[in-house]
């Protein structure tokens, strides 16, 4: 079962925006789409590195903003013709908090 | 001894679990039954149609005394229980005991009542029971505001619109009824009430409601005033727990309960909307009529089992056709299908998950939705009708939608070249009289003949009238829509289209909320078009718009302050040395543009940067934007040997003027004070170069990825006309551009001489340009470094929180 760890009020991000999270496991954006539902992201894009938190939301896909490559928010999986993913983590949206998996804090993902 | 059966609460789900009750076993129990209103059970979904005057009280009385009598009941009606005593299996109210040998807890919800200043006042109500619908009622001819814009306080406002109040809705999020529509399904529902009366205001937050001795008017945070002589919150319920709490029973959200709905007390039961059942708190009827069969059931010694299944909402709302059912919330792997028919103001939204459906939105026309839901309840399979589903269970061939729609809608008036003023009207006579083709329609109306932006818009009236294509339509904006750009600049003009969720809706966008590229344009457009009335939408920029500095490819930012007309004094440089130290800016770069660029910036130092930076009296250079970048400027003739005029000057005047604003592509400028050009002006998108006669204004020049030299747009004696003519081309390429044009390619598609016809020999439209411009740049000029590095705004950019800290506890 999945833990899961406070960090913020959904209002914290703008709908449609991305704020960053700083975990043992690098840094992490955290989605809030038109309909605020909530995603977490690896904040970086396989192509060149491309912090997707500072990418343009719609739907539920986000657009890297280097080389606009388009990712998933679901899957993390790239879209069209482009290859590739980035990980996604368990978080969800509890009376007006985000909540994301505690694991995030832990030191390393192998430990 | 018949047993005794207490039940606190007269509401719907009781109502019928004593019917279920009397109907199996009758005699059974004894039963006394409290409730808080002076009344017995009434539908409190008709509460809607006896506010607007449809219903009235009588008619929905669903026990009245008669039943009552005739079951035994002892009704204690005006008594609220106060109290529990379960070692003595007593209730209590203010009036006295009743003992009971099963207790049956079916409060309700309370409403919830948001804790601001004037909440108590006479005037603020709920939306909750018959007092708050008669006090709704009695607000014909008066001001009534209506905080929340959820389905409740959609039907409060509709309500008492209907009697004849002037009502507005306020709504804290950015469009109506957020968990069941997108942006664009909102927008529609708000434009439905709006033609009936009501005003909503999205993104408002209640910030006091004021009055002496009753509520008077409402005050939102961004200051806005509302009157009202009648306020009703309808902003959420949560279930009426407050005695089970005090009785210590176990409560999460609600009065826990098994599936016999049996609480952490074995002779206490509870259902409706109070109770929580496996996690989950119910707002609708439907499976509180299930709980109340099942604890008939149990209380006749019977094993039944509450099982919740999907329920759906129908907005009662008349005339406005919306049914919402199912999940919208966050999850992973879902997917949305959208249909949107903005001829006839239809949208429909479908949520899949593994090929099952799990949510429905329709809105405009809801003739599907049982089918849907029965879809979406039994768990179908959808996957080999997913092409055709949006369409229904009558549709399975599948037709694309149309995209002519937008221009059928439009009225015979509307203007489709805008240039020489030719309405569709027009166009549809003159395909009438025989100009089958685009040349001849050229030849007979002049429309698309001059800048011819609007070709495409030109055809699809043309094939309207034809029944048929006319040609291949030119290609689409984007993978959204069929629209070429053009056709939605000019859309958005005929249309009256105000925002980024009606030009979606009203051109029929295919996508929910269109991709990285379509959105900026349309923000691009929508703020050139209505300067004062449209709100910039910074989610709708690329990056460094955004956040007001260039990205770098490891993620940092450049800051490059703004140097009118490239000078500088050493304060500003000893202020810009500073913050570079304090910053620990890797580099210190002067650019092109004769600024200094300060690279390698992390994010959450931007705001206190900008601070220092300001405090110093530098405001930002723009260096990132899709609008006036820099005035690059020579020495001139206040200094240099050879210089004929003020080229400094001049160009400090035009940044001055310029700065701040939008455009559809970057735009440089460049002002010589000789031919000798040594601030190389021939290659900017405007350029001045000074003569002895006066001013050589020229356009179209690059120096990126296409290297242009300019060519001569006009020359003027007099460095008044000079600036007018230049803030008349920017104006007129701000209003005519594709977005991500600039002015060389602009130029290329409408023609030098349309473009000097505008702003150089009509002097009347020149005017007119360079108002509109002034218009613009009273809402934009403005500094967005002071704008967001406010105490509020500063901390949204450092990351939301830091997880490495917890790590080293
Ligand atoms: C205006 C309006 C429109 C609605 N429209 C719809 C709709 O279209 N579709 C839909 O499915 N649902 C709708 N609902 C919701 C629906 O009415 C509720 O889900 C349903 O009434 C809940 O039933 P209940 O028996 O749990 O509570 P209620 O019907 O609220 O009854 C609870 C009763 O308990 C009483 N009470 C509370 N505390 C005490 C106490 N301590 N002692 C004694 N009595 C007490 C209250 O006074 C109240 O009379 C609407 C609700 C409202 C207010
Ligand atoms: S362009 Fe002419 S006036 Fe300007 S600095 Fe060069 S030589 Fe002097
Ligand atoms: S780094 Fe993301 S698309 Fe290139």
């Amino acid at each position: 079962m999945t833990i899961f760890v406070d960090i913020g009020s959904l209002d914290d991000i703008p709908a449609q925006g991305a704020r960053l999270v700083k975990t043992a496991q690098g840094c992490v954006a955290v989605f809030r789409t038109a309909d605020d539902r909530v995603f977490a992201l690896e904040d970086r894009c396989p192509h060149k590195g491309g912090p997707l938190s500072e990418g343009i939301v719609h739907g539920t896909s986000v657009t890297c903003p280097l080389h606009n490559w388009v990712f998933d928010m679901n899957t993390g999986q790239a879209q069209g013709a482009d290859q590739g993913m980035v990980c996604t983590y368990p978080v969800k949206v509890q009376e007006g908090r985000i909540l994301i998996d505690a694991s995030l804090i832990r030191r390393s993902a192998a430990a | 001894m018949k047993k005794k059966l207490v039940v606190i609460g007269a509401g719907m789900a009781s109502g019928r679990m004593l019917e279920h009750l009397f109907d199996a076993a009758p005699g059974a129990w004894d039963v006394t039954l409290f409730n808080a209103e002076p009344r017995g059970n009434y539908n409190r979904l008709m509460l809607s149609p006896v506010l607007s005057g449809e219903k009235t009280y009588d008619q929905i009385v669903t026990h009245d005394d008669a039943w009552y009598s005739a079951h035994g009941v002892d009704c204690r009606f005006g008594e609220p229980v106060v109290r529990i005593d379960r070692k003595n299996r007593v209730v209590y109210s203010n009036s006295g005991g009743a003992p009971y040998d099963a207790l049956v807890i079916a409060t309700g919800s309370a409403p919830f009542i948001i804790p601001v200043p004037g909440k108590d006042l006479p005037g603020v109500v709920a939306y909750r029971d018959l007092e708050d619908t008669q006090a709704m009622m009695d607000t014909a001819g008066k001001d009534a505001v209506v905080i929340g814009g959820g389905l409740l306080g959609l039907e409060a406002a509709a309500g008492m619109a209907a009697r004849g109040a002037r009502v507005t809705v306020i709504h804290l999020m950015g469009h109506l009824m957020e968990r069941q529509l997108d942006p664009a399904a909102g927008y529609l529902l708000q434009r439905d009430l709006e033609k009936r009366g009501i005003a909503v205001h999205c993104k408002g937050a209640t910030k006091a409601i004021f009055g002496t001795d009753r509520a008077e008017a409402v005050l939102l945070e961004d200051g806005t005033v509302y009157p009202a002589d009648l306020v009703c919150m309808a902003v959420g319920i949560r279930p009426e727990t407050r005695i089970a709490v005090d009785a210590h029973l176990e409560v999460e959200r609600g009065i826990v309960v098994d599936d016999a709905l049996r609480t952490s007390d074995p002779a206490i039961f509870a259902l409706g909307e109070c109770v929580e059942h496996r996690g989950q708190v119910f707002g609708l009827v439907a499976p509180l009529y299930d709980q109340a069969k099942v604890l008939a059931q149990t209380l006749l010694g019977a094993d039944a089992v509450f099982a919740p299944v999907q329920t759906a909402t129908k907005l009662k709302v008349t005339g406005c056709d919306l049914f919402s059912a199912g999940d919208f919330a966050d999850g992973p792997r879902r997917e949305d299908i959208v249909f949107r028919d903005p001829g006839r103001g239809i949208y429909k939204r479908l949520v899949l998950e593994n090929d099952r459906i799990i949510g429905v939105v329709m809105y405009g026309d809801t003739a599907d939705g049982a089918w849907f839901y029965g879809l979406m309840k039994d768990g179908t399979d959808i996957g080999p009708m997913r092409d055709t589903l949006i369409f229904g269970p009558a549709f399975q061939g599948g037709a694309a939608p149309d995209p002519m729609a937008a221009v059928a809608a439009l009225p015979p008036e509307a203007e489709i070249c805008g240039c020489n003023g030719v309405s569709k009207g027009a166009i549809m006579d003159a395909v009438a009289g025989g100009a089958c083709t685009l040349d001849a329609m050229r030849s007979c109306t002049k429309a698309s003949a001059s800048c011819g932006t609007c070709t495409g818009l030109v055809q699809q009236v043309m094939a309207l009238a034809l029944g048929g294509a006319v040609q291949d339509a030119p290609e689409g904006m984007c993978k959204c829509t069929d629209h070429t750009h053009e056709d939605v600049r000019r859309l958005i003009r005929s249309m009256g289209l105000k925002s980024i969720p009606a030009v979606m809706q009203d051109l029929g966008w295919r996508s929910v909320g269109g991709c990285h590229s379509c959105r900026p344009a349309l923000n691009y457009y929508l703020l050139a078009e209505w300067p004062l009335e449209y709100r910039d939408d910074r989610q709708s920029r690329f990056v460094n718009e955004r956040n007001h500095a260039n990205i770098q490819k490891d993620g940092t930012y450049s800051v490059v302050p703004r140097m009118w007309g490239g000078v500088t004094t050493p304060a500003e440089l000893r202020a810009i040395a500073d913050a570079a130290e304090k910053y620990d800016v890797p580099m210190v770069k002067v650019t092109g543009g004769q600024r200094i660029d300060l690279l390698g910036v992390r994010k959450e130092d931007l705001p206190h940067m900008w601070a220092d930076l300001n405090a110093a009296g530098l405001v930002s250079g723009h260096a990132y934007s899709k609008g006036l970048r820099t005035v690059k400027t020579c020495v001139g003739k206040e200094f240099c040997r050879v210089g004929t005029q003020d080229s400094t000057g001049l160009g400090i005047r035009l940044e001055k003027l310029m700065w701040g604003s939008w455009t559809p592509h970057k735009l440089k400028l460049g002002v010589s004070g000789c031919p000798r050009n040594c601030a190389e002006a021939t290659c900017k998108d405007i350029g001045v170069v000074c003569v002895d006669s006066g001013y050589n204004i020229s356009i179209g020049g690059a120096a990126g990825m296409e290297v242009r030299e300019t060519v001569p747009l006009a020359s003027t004696p007099s460095e008044d006309e000079t600036v007018q003519i230049i803030l008349a081309v920017t104006q007129l390429y701000r209003e005519n551009a594709r977005y991500l044009d600039r002015i060389w390619k602009w130029m290329g598609k409408v023609g030098l001489d349309w473009i000097r016809a505008q702003v150089v020999d009509d002097l009347e439209n020149r005017a007119a340009l360079v108002e509109r411009f002034q218009i613009s740049q009273s809402v934009y000029r403005r500094d967005p470094w002071a704008d967001l590095s406010t105490p509020s705004e500063t901390p949204k950019w450092a990351p939301l929180a830091d997880l490495t800290l917890e790590a080293a506890e």
